[in-house]
C-alpha cells in the first residue's frame, strides 16, 4: 500500500508538493488528477524513492521511501512519462535486461515477458527492434516492463496515452485485473473518463496540494451539489416554477423545461410527478442530468479557485 | 529479495563482508555495463572509429616508425628513431583511450536526453552500482581497443624492425593507459551526472582534455628522454586522482539532481545572495543575539568543527619546515657565499627600503600574506585541496631551509629565530586556519555532506571560509603585520646588537 504523511517537496523557493496526505490500500486504484505542473510527477518520483522529500514521510509496500529506498524501488513498477526505451534493443532483450535488474530468475525472465506481451497483443513484436515499434507499442512495452517483476505497487503515468481504442481497452482491463489481484495502483492521467472508470478514488492536485479526494460520486456530490434533475413538458411552464419552488430547489428553467436539485430524489421525485399530474400538466420526461468528472475537475482546478476545505479527508 | 545488498548474517563481518558487497555491487553494475557495451557495438558511428583507432592507426604508426628509423640512421641519429618506437607504442595505446571520454560524457546526460534515465533510476540499483556501471561501460571498450592497438603495433614492429619493448616498459605503458582511461572516464561521468545536456557536457570536457593534453606532452618528453622511472610516479599520481574522482563521483551522484534539473542554470546573483546570507548567519526566525553569542556560534563553533583539517594543515606545514631543514643539510650553500661583513646594517637597510617601520610596510606585509593565503584558497578549489597544502608548505620549507642555512653560516640561532618567531606566533595560526578553510573548500567538491547538492555545500563552505577570513584570519594577519614591521625588527636589533 501507499501511505503519505504531510509529504512535501520544495525546489529551492519553489513549492512543488505541499503536505500531501493520501492512503492507497491494496486492491485499490487511486487516480491522481491535476493540470500540468501541479506536482503529480514530483509526487510519483518521491514515492519511487527517486526524489527525497523536503519534509513529511511516506511508506510504499511497507517501506520508508527515504531510509529503505532500494526496498521501495524493488517493489514498485513504474510507467514513466517518457517511455525510456532503448531503441536499438529488441523487445525481448529489453525486458530481459530489466528482469535482470529486478533479479528475476532466468526462467521467469523468459515466461513473464511472454505472458504479459500476449496479454497486450505484443508477443509477435518482441523479437523486433524497439526502434521499429509504433508509439502505442512502445507504450505497451513500457507497461510490460513496469509489471515484469510482479510488483505489489504500480505507479502509472498516462498508461493509455498514444494508444488506439482497442489497446486502451486492453490496458484498462489489465489495470482492473491488477486491482482484482490486490495490487495498489496509482495512476496519473488527464483522461477523466478513464480515471472515473478505473479508479476507486480520485485525488485532484493543484499547485502541489491535494484539493479534493474521494470517490467519483463523493466528489460530484460535494463539489457539484445534490443530483440535478430535469423535467421536460409537452406544454410551456406557465407559472409552474412558482408552484414547485416550495418543494425543490430550482436550478434553471427554459420554455418547456426546468431543472431542480434535491438531496432526496427517491422521496421528492414522486411528489413532483404527483403534483404535475394533479395540475394536469403533460410531462414528457423526468431524468437526472449527468454530471461528469470533468465538471468536478474544472470546478476544482478552475481559475483562482481556492483550495476547497472539507473535501480532502481520507475516507478509510 | 536478492536485488538488495547481502545481509550481515549472509556474509559475516569484516573483510568477507566488504568482498561480498563489492562482488554484489560489481555483478549488478555489470548487468548495465553489458547492455551498454552491446548497444555501443550496434552503432556504426562507434564501431568505425574504434576500428580505425585500434587497427589502422597502429599499422600506419608502425609503417611511419620504420621509415623514420631508416631516415634517421642515414644521418647517424639512431637515437631519435629508437626513442620514437616506444613513444609511438604509448600513442597507439592512448588513441583508443581518448574515445572513452566521448562515451563517458554522454553516459548519464545522454540517457536523460533520451528519457531512458528515469526507468533506470527507478530500479533497485544503488548509486554506487549505477556509477560503477557507467564508468565500466565507458572504459572497457576503449581499453580493449587500446590493448588491441598495442598488440597490432607490437606485432608490426617485431616483424619490421625486430624490436620488442622491455617487459617493464610495456607494463608501464599499459598501466598508464589504463589509469588515464579511468581518470578521464571518472571525471567525464562526474561531468555527465552534473549537467543537463550533452552539449553542456561537451563544453565542460575542456576541463578534462586540457590537463590530459598537458600530461601527454609531459609523458612525450619523458619518453624521448627515456626517463621511464618517472612514468611510475605519474601512474601513482594518476591513481590518487582517480581515487579522488571516483569518490567524488559516488558522493555527488544524485538521482534527484539528474532528473530534477531541466536546464543549466548558472544563477550568479542567487548564488551571491545565498553566500552573503550565510556569511551574515542571521537567525532564520528573526530573533537577535549578542555579538559575542554570534561570534561564538557562527565563528568559534565552525572553527572547532574544522579540527581535522586544522590538524592536517598544521602537520603539513611542520613537515614543510622540517623538509626545509633537511634539504639545508643536503644542498648546502657554501659558507663563503655568505658575506657576513656588516650584514646587520645591510639587513636594516633592506628593511628600510621595504618600508619597515611604517604603516606602508604593515600594509605591504598584510597584502603579501593575504595574497599567499588567497592563492592557496583558490588553488584548493581546483585541486581538491592538495595545492593549498603545497602552497602553505613552501614558505615553511623556505623558512626551515633559510634558518638552517643561517645557522650553518655562523649566525646565532637565537638571532635567526628572533627574526621569524614574534610575528610567526600569530601569522602561522592564521595560515593554518586559512589552510583548513581552503582544504574544506576543495574537499567539499569531492564529498559534499549528505542531503546537500554540490552547489549548496560549496556555497556553505565558502560562506564559512569568508566568515573565518573576516573575523579571525584578517584580524590575525593585521596584528601579525604590525608585529613583523614594528616589533620583530626591534627585538631582532636588540638580540643582534648584544
Amino acid at each position: 500500500m501507499i501511505e503519505t504523511v504531510n509529504l512535501t517537496k520544495h525546489f529551492d523557493d519553489f513549492v512543488a508538493v505541499q503536505d500531501v496526505n493520501i492512503t492507497v490500500n491494496p486492491g485499490e486504484v487511486l487516480a491522481l488528477l491535476g493540470p500540468n505542473g501541479a506536482g503529480k510527477t514530483t509526487t510519483v518520483r518521491m514515492l519511487t524513492s527517486i526524489f527525497t522529500p523536503t519534509s513529511g514521510s511516506a511508506r510504499v509496500a511497507g517501506f520508508d521511501i527515504v531510509s529503505q529506498a532500494e526496498d521501495v524501488r524493488a517493489r514498485v513498477g513504474v510507467l514513466t512519462e517518457g517511455h525510456g526505451l532503448y531503441l536499438r534493443m529488441r523487445g525481448r532483450e529489453y525486458l530481459d535486461f530489466f528482469g535482470q535488474l529486478y533479479d528475476l530468475p532466468a526462467e521467469r525472465r523468459h515466461t513473464a515477458p511472454q505472458g504479459l506481451a500476449e496479454r497486450f497483443g505484443l508477443s509477435d513484436a518482441l523479437d523486433r527492434r524497439i526502434g521499429e515499434y509504433s508509439k502505442g507499442m512502445r507504450q505497451k512495452l513500457a507497461l510490460v516492463r513496469s509489471m515484469l517483476h510482479n510488483p505489489p505497487v504500480l505507479m502509472l503515468d498516462e498508461p493509455t496515452s498514444a494508444m488506439d481504442p482497442l489497446s486502451s481497452r486492453q490496458v484498462r482491463n489489465a489495470i482492473l485485473d491488477l486491482r482484482g489481484d490486490g495490487r495498489t495502483v496509482l495512476i496519473c492521467t488527464h483522461n477523466l473518463p478513464e480515471a472515473e472508470e478505473l479508479s476507486d478514488r480520485i485525488a485532484i492536485i493543484r499547485r502541489g496540494q491535494i484539493i479534493a479526494l474521494g470517490t467519483s460520486m463523493e466528489l460530484k456530490s460535494r463539489l457539484l451539489g445534490p443530483p440535478l434533475l430535469e423535467i421536460r413538458l409537452a406544454t410551456p411552464l406557465n407559472g409552474l416554477v412558482d408552484d414547485l419552488s416550495g418543494m425543490v430547489e430550482i436550478d434553471s428553467t427554459g420554455h418547456n423545461w426546468l431543472r431542480y436539485r434535491t438531496l432526496e430524489p427517491q422521496t421528492i421525485n414522486p411528489q413532483v410527478v404527483r403534483r404535475l399530474t394533479g395540475l394536469g400538466i403533460e410531462m414528457v420526461t423526468l431524468s437526472e442530468v449527468p454530471q461528469s468528472l470533468e465538471d468536478v475537475y474544472l470546478r476544482v482546478v478552475g481559475e483562482g479557485e481556492p483550495a476547497l476545505s472539507g473535501v480532502t479527508e481520507e475516507t478509510e | 529479495m536478492a536485488t538488495l545488498a547481502p545481509t550481515i548474517e549472509q556474509t559475516g563481518s569484516g573483510i568477507r563482508r566488504s568482498i561480498a558487497l563489492a562482488n554484489w555491487n560489481l555483478s549488478r553494475a555489470l548487468i548495465v555495463t553489458k547492455r551498454e557495451v552491446q548497444d555501443m557495438f550496434r552503432d556504426w558511428r562507434i564501431i568505425a572509429p574504434t576500428l580505425v583507432l585500434t587497427l589502422i592507426f597502429p599499422t600506419i604508426a608502425n609503417w611511419g616508425a620504420g621509415r623514420m628509423i631508416g631516415f634517421m640512421s642515414n644521418y647517424g641519429a639512431n637515437l631519435i628513431g629508437e626513442r620514437l618506437v616506444p613513444f609511438l607504442l604509448m600513442v597507439v595505446g592512448f588513441f583508443p583511450i581518448s574515445f572513452s571520454l566521448i562515451i563517458a560524457l554522454e553516459s548519464f546526460v545522454g540517457e536523460k536526453e533520451r528519457h531512458s534515465l528515469e526507468p533506470l533510476l527507478a530500479t533497485p540499483l544503488t548509486n554506487t552500482q549505477l556509477y560503477m556501471a557507467k564508468v565500466l561501460s565507458s572504459t572497457l571498450p576503449p581499453i580493449v581497443g587500446s590493448l588491441l592497438g598495442v598488440t597490432v603495433y607490437l606485432v608490426g614492429v617485431k616483424i619490421n624492425i625486430h624490436w620488442l619493448p622491455p617487459m617493464s616498459l610495456l607494463i608501464q605503458i599499459i598501466l598508464m593507459n589504463l589509469v588515464q582511461a579511468f581518470v578521464m572516464v571518472s571525471a567525464a561521468v562526474v561531468v555527465s551526472s552534473q549537467t543537463t545536456s550533452v552539449r553542456a557536457a561537451n563544453l565542460l570536457a575542456s576541463f578534462i582534455i586540457i590537463p590530459m593534453s598537458f600530461l601527454i606532452q609531459a609523458e612525450a618528453y619523458i619518453m624521448f628522454w627515456a626517463q621511464y622511472d618517472v612514468l611510475w610516479m605519474i601512474i601513482a599520481a594518476l591513481l590518487v586522482v582517480n581515487f579522488l574522482l571516483i569518490r567524488m563521483g559516488v558522493r555527488i551522484f544524485n538521482r534527484e539532481e539528474m532528473l530534477g534539473n531541466e536546464i543549466d542554470e548558472f544563477d550568479v546573483i542567487g548564488g551571491v545572495k545565498s553566500w552573503w546570507r550565510q556569511v551574515l548567519a542571521r537567525r532564520t526566525d528573526g530573533t537577535r543575539r549578542s555579538a559575542w553569542r554570534w561570534y561564538r556560534e557562527e565563528v568559534l563553533t565552525p572553527l572547532v568543527k574544522l579540527w581535522p583539517a586544522l590538524i592536517i594543515v598544521a602537520v603539513v606545514m611542520a613537515a614543510g619546515y622540517f623538509t626545509g631543514l633537511r634539504y639545508a643539510n643536503i644542498y648546502r650553500i657554501p659558507s663563503e657565499a655568505f658575506d657576513t661583513h656588516d650584514w646587520l646594517e645591510r639587513f636594516q637597510f633592506a628593511l628600510n627600503r621595504a618600508s619597515f617601520g611604517s604603516i606602508r610596510g604593515v600594509l605591504l606585509v598584510i597584502f603579501q600574506n593575504v595574497r599567499v593565503l588567497a592563492i592557496a584558497s583558490v588553488a584548493a578549489v581546483f585541486s581538491f585541496g592538495v595545492l593549498a597544502l603545497m602552497v602553505l608548505m613552501l614558505p615553511l620549507g623556505l623558512a626551515g631551509y633559510l634558518s638552517a642555512t643561517m645557522v650553518s653560516a655562523g649566525i646565532d640561532p637565537v638571532e635567526a629565530w628572533t627574526a621569524i618567531l614574534p610575528h610567526s606566533l600569530i601569522e602561522i595560526p592564521a595560515a593554518i586556519i586559512a589552510g583548513a578553510a581552503a582544504l574544506r573548500l576543495g574537499a567539499t567538491i569531492i564529498a559534499p555532506p549528505p542531503g546537500k547538492t554540490l552547489g549548496q555545500a560549496w556555497i556553505e563552505a565558502l560562506a564559512d571560509a569568508t566568515r573565518l577570513w573576516l573575523t579571525v584570519i584578517l584580524p590575525l594577519l593585521i596584528v601579525a603585520g604590525c608585529i613583523e614591521v614594528f616589533i620583530t625588527p626591534y627585538l631582532f636589533g636588540l638580540v643582534a646588537g648584544r
